[in-house]
């Protein structure tokens, strides 16, 4: 087990320097950044200067080498923007996108089972069929739209959520949390909702269709001869069977929720890495850019391995050959 | 005992929180962009500096209609063609109680040439500052300089105590080398507004300094900025009563905001002017099918080109009537603006296709349009109209529309000038006509840095020669006829396409009142809340 965590933990080393490296190779693509960062009047042996201090005229290889040398050691730079640096920056903005990317994975899950479940128990009823309809919606409509809709309907006609923000945060340590506070927990709604939906739909119709497999399975027939209630069975035996490939789902899709929140974010203003990430792009600020996808690619890899520890738990079939 | 001095110096910050006046008037709003530094001399970039120009201030004010009132400097006068004494104002207090003196105008001014700062170009315009006593300084220029004082409203005056104890007296560079400076999050001028809270990007708050030198038009005591990228969002926040007021809006907006209750979108011709620029510098063009000789040195070519283009129809279609088409690179709000020649040219497509012909391209030839595509309002719409405009005269354009960061990076002098034809915007950083001049008209000069946004290399001597004088004549009759000559020569032989002043739209609720800024600025000064 130890050894494994340790192997993961290189590989996601190289994992790293993999992404850095082709982010790096991507970032001169997309534009100078130098005329983000001075007026329309600064001379030109001024823009040239700052170019040289920036070291963006050193060969591309020098330039990857400095920034995964002072990375090992945790340092990410400067933002050309901000004039700040961007540990500081992105670890203000972690809370914001992790506190969202947790709620809505909790609500992608405890919908998006018992959704799947039930429609998978009751194929012909009614509500099912109207579940399923509506996770069309939720499969096929983009995350800008939906985001848009919802504060539209409940932001603008109703008035009774808050269109864009964070609401008022308590700080704990660096940590900023919208969980304390009334108009925290009311800014949470819409973001989550809208970045949960499309998880939802997609753990719902997995479980459902994992579901309908196991129940037509021999030992789901035999519990059945048994006489054990219908509780038992779906529950104790079809469900728990259902589950490692909804973990697997569900991990993967965990990651997205932090990397894909970038839409939601800027959509609903709301102020956390995504966020600081696009408007990172639009304004070449290479650091942040580079900092966030070796982050981002971190995530992945703890997520994967948090995934793979899971499967341990779930199925007995991999104790028994690690045994 | 610590702990219960802390108590203590809570519950006194309760009882005063409690104290306060009730009618605390706040003023909510967004904007597209953000605050990326509070430091005045980090960037030169107009929402950044009009932010920050309620917070610190010049020697000079603008006032709600950009022009120049007595600021930190009560008034000054020419001594000789090249010095001018400024009487600065008594009694006036920074933020943190530090008197304002000569020694803070000696002090931001050094401050703006030293190495990270992006106001070089202002500061620059000043030679030395000479202190005569505690509220008078002499001011010296490279140069006679008439307009010297039209470009002190943004060179913002820091105090040199405070900037000296906190560290801070070189501008925070945007390399990153001078770490950690404290003016970049954090403020201390004379202005009528403080910061109260800052996280760049997120959230700003300005509370109103009591102890400010003036009496303000408005009544507003705390001042809430967010930054909403998304142009939906932004407007959904004003419409729904979150905020007072948004901007910029999308021109597709503006309805919809009449229509909402309680909002509306207050418009108004920016002080920006839209333009295109032919290359007429190469010997061949860089992105065209003619080769061996450049057409756009030939006057006809430029003129067919300027009489393909419908400049009504634009403002019609593409900014909802909004526009104010112009035939002069600098706008009306602009000092020195010429009225006589701000008739654009004629929208005549025979006419166009005639001196095409005469010029030896009767059947038209291909040329690539470079255009920035989120910089300027429906600036991608406006070269599209422009290239299906020319088909009809039969100028094939291929247009190349970019993000603003690969637009600027192709085309600047830094990428040497990479276009044969260009849509650009200028607004004169001194709101005065020798910038436009300076910069878009007169041949490149790389050595003295003039003609750096003459992206075309646009050269004719007698301009140049009229634009030295236009610098440095303080007789302003003179200096009048003379801008008339140049901007004259330059219509005459089509050195441009002008083609509108764009438009300034703002969603403002009905709840508050405020200036709308030629300059897109926004002063607080002048905002009422209801």
């Amino acid at each position: 087990m130890i050894s494994f965590i340790l192997k993961r933990l290189v590989q996601s080393v190289i994992v790293m320097l993999t992404v850095a490296l082709i982010a790096f190779s991507m970032f001169r693509f997309v534009g100078d950044p130098i005329n983000n960062m001075v007026g329309q009047d600064t001379s030109r042996a001024d823009r040239e200067a700052l170019t040289e201090r920036l070291g963006l005229n050193d060969p591309f290889i020098v330039q990857f080498g400095r920034f995964a040398l002072n990375a090992a050691q945790g340092d990410f730079g400067f933002s050309y923007k901000f004039r700040q640096p961007v540990n500081k920056l992105i670890l203000e903005r972690m809370s914001a996108t992790l506190e969202l990317s947790f709620v809505s994975a909790v609500l992608a899950l405890a919908i998006g089972i018992p959704a799947g479940v039930y429609t998978a128990l009751k194929k012909k009823g009614f509500l099912s069929r109207g579940i399923m309809t509506l996770s069309l919606v939720g499969v096929s409509l983009p995350t800008f739209l939906i985001g848009i809709l919802l504060i539209l309907l409940f932001g603008v006609v109703l008035r009774w959520l808050p269109t864009f923000g964070r609401g008022d945060v308590v700080a704990i340590g660096g940590w900023t949390t919208g969980f304390l506070t009334v108009s925290g927990l009311k800014s949470l709604i819409l973001p989550s909702i809208t970045l949960a939906l499309f998880q939802m739909t997609l753990i719902m119709r997995l479980v459902r269709a994992e579901m309908l497999e196991v129940l037509r399975t021999d030992f789901i027939k035999f519990a059945r001869a048994r006489g054990l209630p219908d509780r038992a069975v779906h529950f104790k035996h079809a469900l728990k069977n259902t589950l490692v490939p909804v973990i697997t789902i569900t991990g993967l899709q965990l990651g997205s929720l932090i990397a894909f929140a970038i839409i939601t974010e800027s959509v609903f203003q709301w102020p956390g890495m995504g966020l600081l990430f696009i408007q990172a792009i639009s304004d070449v600020d290479i650091p942040i850019m580079a900092a966030y996808l070796v982050l981002i690619a971190f995530f992945f890899v703890i997520i994967n391995m948090v995934v793979d520890i899971l499967y341990y738990a779930v199925d007995p079939r991999l104790r028994a050959d690690d045994a | 005992m610590k702990l219960r001095t802390g108590l203590l110096v809570a519950v006194a910050a309760a009882a005063i929180a409690v104290a306060a006046p009730a009618q605390a008037k706040t003023f909510k709003f967004a904007f597209q962009g953000d605050l990326s530094s509070l430091d005045p001399h980090s960037l030169n970039e107009s929402f950044l500096l009009a932010t920050l120009g309620n917070v610190y201030e010049g020697l000079v004010l603008y006032g709600p209609d950009l022009e120049i009132m007595p600021g930190l400097a009560e008034s000054w006068k020419l001594l000789t063609p090249t010095t001018w004494e400024f009487k600065l104002r008594q009694g006036v207090k920074f933020h943190g109680g530090q008197d304002f003196n000569a020694d803070d105008v000696i002090f931001s001014w050094q401050r703006t040439l030293s190495e990270g700062s992006d106001q070089k170009v202002r500061g620059g315009q000043i030679k030395n500052i000479t202190k005569v006593d505690d509220h008078t300084i002499v001011v010296e220029t490279p140069a006679p300089n008439p307009i010297l004082v039209q470009d002190l409203p943004y060179l913002l005056i820091m105090d040199k105590e405070w900037s000296e104890e906190n560290n801070a007296t070189n501008a925070t560079s945007a390399a990153g080398d001078n770490t950690g400076n404290y003016a970049n999050l954090n403020a201390n001028g004379t202005g009528p507004f403080m910061i109260e809270s800052h996280k760049a990007d997120v959230k700003t708050v300005l509370k109103r300094h009591e102890g400010y030198w003036k009496d303000i038009e408005g009544n507003v005591t705390e001042v809430e900025f967010t930054p909403i990228k998304e142009a939906p969002t932004r407007v959904a926040a004003l419409i729904s009563g979150e905020l007072d007021m948004v901007y910029p809006v999308p021109v597709q907006d503006w309805e919809r905001l009449d229509d909402a209750d309680g909002v509306s979108a207050l418009t108004g011709p920016e002080a920006r002017t839209i333009f295109i620029g032919f290359d007429q510098g190469r010997d061949e063009l860089l992105y065209s099918n003619i080769k061996g000789k450049n057409p756009f040195k030939d006057q006809r070519v430029r003129a067919a080109f300027v009489h393909a283009v419908d400049l009504e129809a634009i403002k019609e279609k593409i900014m909802r009537g909004a526009a104010t088409p112009t035939g002069l690179l600098a706008a009306p709000q602009i000092n020195g603006f010429v009225e006589s020649l701000n008739t654009p040219y004629e929208y005549n497509p025979e006419k166009s296709k005639a001196l095409l012909a005469e010029a030896g391209y009767p059947d038209g030839f291909e040329v690539t349009l470079d255009c920035p595509n989120n910089r300027y309002v429906n600036d991608e719409k406006i070269c599209q109209a422009v290239t299906s405009m020319l088909a009809k005269v039969g100028v094939k354009v291929d247009l190349l529309a970019q993000p603003k960061s690969k637009y600027f990076g192709k085309v600047l002098s830094t990428s040497g000038y990479d276009t044969s034809f260009y849509l650009l915007g200028w607004t004169p950083g001194s709101m005065d006509v020798e910038n436009v001049l300076s910069s878009l008209i007169v041949c490149q000069d790389e050595e003295n840095k003039r003609g750096m946004f003459n992206l075309g290399n646009y050269c004719n001597p007698k301009v140049d020669e009229l634009t030295a004088a236009i610098g440095s004549e303080t007789d302003q009759a003179k200096r009048t006829a003379m801008i008339e000559e140049a901007f004259k020569i330059v219509k005459d032989e089509v050195g441009y396409m002008p083609i509108h002043q764009q438009p300034i739209a703002w969603g403002v609720s009905d709840r508050v009142t405020v200036n709308q800024r030629a300059d897109n600025g926004l002063d607080y000064r002048y905002v009422t809340v209801k």
